[in-house]
């Protein structure tokens, strides 16, 4: 480690650059990935790099990393021109990856996962683990990156801002001096995303260039010293901190407006289809949920992550068993023992962990498609592929799948299409209330306009719409009202009129916002709207 | 037929045409019918594995339950009187019990299957020997049952019973587990249970089912295998048999992961181990050394079909890398 990099002395931005792409150009078989392509990194440089999937993100970060070697154009590093570089290269020049999909080992401790592979090892045959000097190694990289957690930690315990900051640790043990964030804050909640911009904003103190990569537009307003727009494959354009707003952005990525797309129009809402009366879910087995959904609205479910929105929707959906409370479907006291059961009655669940619980990668889509309602595709119990392919077609149209045939394999699809295929299997069933947990997490922004608009198609045709998500321009965007958890109740309703970034903040952190009409319902609001009284 | 099956099929014939050429004998009626014999036998253990190793589950007592069933069968209709039709009856419905049992103690209290049917293995083999106070269990002199052996141990054309038996709950088990909807939803516990629980499907009860098909299955293989040795020794009786129908099942293509194997691949699977038994005592091989090539052919196999499969990913990911990012 370099003395100069210490957390204690922060070094003026150095203005002149120590990497540089010029006309870089790289292209595939039938497709041009990147044009024309030139961009520098100063140290202490936060810059943002936006674009929608298939923009050239991808194509770029691997002729960074020396996975591919561009076709022309040169990479300059110190002074030194390269065509293109090496994996050992990319090392040596400082530049660190930290993956949206974080690579830790979680059965080891925080200085275990950031010296794997390289511990420093006692004199000795048996090469036995110094783990004091491995603490000592880890201890000042973590005050670098400002976590409060100590090096013995195990990564288990750690939220995932924290397990970020492991990984950026580790960046800084291998001396980066360039730290590329693949979508970090894609699996986010605010408060974690806070701490995130906060540990950029230490690593930029510390002359260390930092390359954000995000599909949440207004952290990288927040962060970047500027912010880099590709658009197929070429720079669409590079906005300055001060011309940099989130309208400009959106409109270099796509060169449309995106307030169109998500679309501003009137619910109405109907009867309440699924009630939740005093239900607590093993995640607060002592805090109660009290929460209503109409038919024919998109309910918002916000909140910070662990404040139980994902265990109360397996509840709801019958994953898990509930502790105690009553669940009503159209005013009706439902038994949940299983997902099963919820399916039956028509609570449908689109998961938030897609690979893990909501498709299965290796069938086809049409077998994905068919797999709750196999007895309806089938005659004396034998599936009829026929009846299958003919359901999987009309939601490939309806939906606008993109993939060859129904027949693919839907592991092959991109992750928007993936989802659209979980919904598809849904639709199919006539839902009644339908659950979606994080629907567009890492998914490009025209997918995530379509996704909307399947929610809001599905709210206008009478279907209960629960939307658990942690993007707050989603949240507000989308939603006909806004229900906010706070350690596992419902802190606060929010009707259309209250929708804000701050009134849904508030209530995430548990404080009602001033002149809000409450939840009557939840024992949390009564006892604030009680204190509110007792004031003065 | 899937391209394995196929390879399986292929290696089947080259095995059988180097034994022919070599020893003749291979090819003689006698030979081939014995053989086959010991293909429905096994084969009826094979499938019932199969059923279980596509939930992702194993099933490690086979063997000691075919020499519970056994024992119990012989003794209900030769010591105790017992027509022989109910003593059918009663055998498949303990296989059957073994199976729930099994099941759910498997999706209920969520213990491992291997932990499970390893203790079956012990349980069952012990009470099986304390049965029969460890004598061998046997007809007694001069009783038999002709309809009964007829089914078991007779010949139609000259093709064993057992045989077709075999071929028939092989046709039913294709049907069940590739165009019905319970192995539809058999093979998706098996690739992602989670994913087909938050289908709505009723993973626990579809694999108890798979446990309870495999017991009956082994039940049935039980009788077989008693009629066929007509005299048990419990202490011996089946020993090694979950590893045969491991093996098959294994040869054929399924994987202990889960969620892949298909029956014409289980079936050719006995055929091949069955053959290359045969291959040891025609050839001469020392019979001590019989689990040996066994053993060492199961390892080429499953390596070569490796191999081959990351092969091809290989050239898959060679032809991707060609090919635009995102």
């Amino acid at each position: 480690m370099t003395d100069s990099l210490a957390p204690d002395r922060v070094v003026t931005v150095h203005p002149t650059p120590f990497l540089e792409l010029a006309d870089i150009r790289k292209a595939y078989p039938g497709v041009v990935a990147l044009q024309g392509f030139s961009m520098t990194v100063a140290p202490g440089e936060v810059i943002g790099l936006v674009g929608e999937n298939g923009a050239g993100k991808s194509t770029l970060m691997k002729i960074l990393g020396g996975i591919v070697q561009p076709d022309h154009g040169t990479i300059t590093i110190d002074g030194e021109p390269h065509a293109g570089l090496t994996v050992e290269e990319s090392l040596r020049a400082g530049i660190a990856f930290v993956h949206q999909e974080l690579n830790l080992f979680d059965n080891l401790d925080v200085a275990a996962n950031i010296y794997i592979g390289r511990e420093p090892t006692r004199a000795g045959l048996l090469r036995l683990v110094d783990r004091l000097a491995l603490r000592a190694l880890v201890a000042p990289l973590l005050k670098r990156v400002g976590a409060g957690f100590s090096p013995d930690t195990p990564v288990a315990s750690l939220s995932l801002a924290q397990q970020q900051m492991v990984e950026i640790a580790k960046a800084l043990s291998l001396d980066a001096r360039l730290v590329i964030l693949d979508e970090p804050t894609s699996s986010l909640p605010i408060a974690e995303t806070d701490k995130l911009l906060a540990v950029i904003a230490g690593l930029k103190a510390q002359g260390i260039a930092v390359i954000f990569i995000s599909h949440r537009l207004h952290e990288i307003e927040r962060a970047a010293d500027r912010v880099i727009v590709l658009r197929d494959g070429t720079l669409a354009g590079t906005l300055d901190r001060s011309q940099n707003t989130h309208d400009r952005m959106v409109k270099l990525m796509i060169g449309r407006d995106l307030k169109a797309q998500i679309g501003t129009h009137q619910a109405r809402p109907g009867a309440v289809a699924l009630e939740a009366l005093g239900v607590r879910s093993p995640a607060y087995p002592h805090r109660q949920v009290n929460l209503q959904l109409r038919r024919g609205e998109i309910l918002g479910l916000a909140g910070l992550v662990g404040a139980g929105r994902t265990e109360l929707a397996r509840v709801l959906f019958g994953v898990d068993a509930r502790l105690g409370g009553e669940i009503r479907l159209d005013g009706k006291p439902i038994a949940l023992a299983s997902a099963a059961d919820a399916v039956e009655k028509g609570i449908f669940l689109v998961p938030e962990d897609r690979k893990a619980a909501g498709i299965l990668l290796d069938l086809p889509i049409a077998e994905n498609v068919s797999l709750p309602n196999l007895r309806a595709h089938s005659r004396y119990f034998l599936v009829s592929r026929r009846k299958e392919a003919v359901t999987a077609e009309t939601a490939r149209r309806n939906l606008g799948i993109k993939a060859p045939t129904v027949l693919a394999r839907t592991g092959s699809l991109s992750g928007g299409n993936q989802q659209k295929v979980v919904l598809a299997k849904w639709l199919a069933m006539n839902p009644k209330v339908i659950i979606l947990d994080e629907p567009t997490r890492g998914i490009d922004i025209g997918a995530k306009a379509e996704i909307y608009r399947l929610m809001r198609d599905l709210a206008e045709a009478g279907v209960a719409v629960l939307m658990i998500s942690s993007d707050m321009e989603e949240v507000i965007g989308v939603s006909d009202r806004i229900a906010v958890m706070h350690e596992g109740a419902i802190s606060g309703t929010l009707e259309k009129r209250d929708f804000s970034q701050e009134n849904v903040l508030l209530l995430a952190v548990g404080k009602p916002p001033a002149g809000m009409r409450q939840d009557g319902l939840d024992p949390l609001s009564k006892n604030l709207q009680k204190e509110e009284r007792r004031l003065p | 037929m899937t391209k394995k099956d196929l390879g399986l099929l292929v290696l089947i014939l080259v095995v059988g045409a180097v034994v022919a050429f070599i020893n003749p004998r291979f090819l003689l009626p006698i030979n081939i019918a014995n053989t086959a014999n010991q293909v429905g036998l096994f084969g009826l253990l094979s499938i019932a594995e199969a059923f279980v190793i596509i939930t992702g589950g194993i099933e490690l007592s086979i063997g000691s339950v075919v020499a519970l069933l056994g024992v119990i069968f012989i003794d209900l209709i030769g010591n105790r009187g017992v027509p022989w039709p109910l003593a059918v009856v009663i055998t498949l419905g303990i296989g059957v019990v073994i199976g729930i049992a099994h099941g759910t103690l498997v999706t209920r209290f969520k213990m491992q299957p291997f932990v499970v049917t390893l203790c079956g293995l012990l349980i069952y083999r012990g009470v099986a020997r304390f049965y029969t106070a460890d004598g061998t269990a046997g007809f007694a002199f001069g009783v038999s049952f002709p309809t009964l052996e007829w089914l078991t141990a007779g010949r139609v054309y000259g093709i064993p019973n057992s045989f077709i038996c075999m071929v028939v709950v092989a046709i039913i088990a294709w049907i069940v587990l590739h165009r019905s909807v319970f192995g539809r939803h058999l093979f998706a516990i098996g690739k992602n249970e989670e994913a087909a629980r938050f289908s709505g499907i009723r993973t626990g009860r579809t694999i108890t089912a798979a446990y309870i098909i495999c017991g009956a299955l082994t039940a049935l293989a039980a009788i077989y295998f008693a009629m066929y040795t007509r005299s048990i020794s419990p202490a011996s009786h089946g020993s090694f048999y979950e590893l045969y129908a491991i093996a098959a099942a294994v040869l054929g293509g399924c994987s202990l992961r889960g969620g892949e194997g298909s029956i014409v691949g289980v079936v050719l699977g006995t055929i091949l181990l069955q053959e290359l038994q045969n291959l040891v005592n025609l050839l001469g091989i020392p019979s001590s050394l019989n689990f040996a090539v066994m053993g060492g052919v199961i390892l080429i196999g499953v390596l070569a079909d490796q191999q081959w499969t990351s092969l091809r990913a290989r050239r898959q990911m060679s032809a991707l890398a060609q090919s635009p990012a995102e």
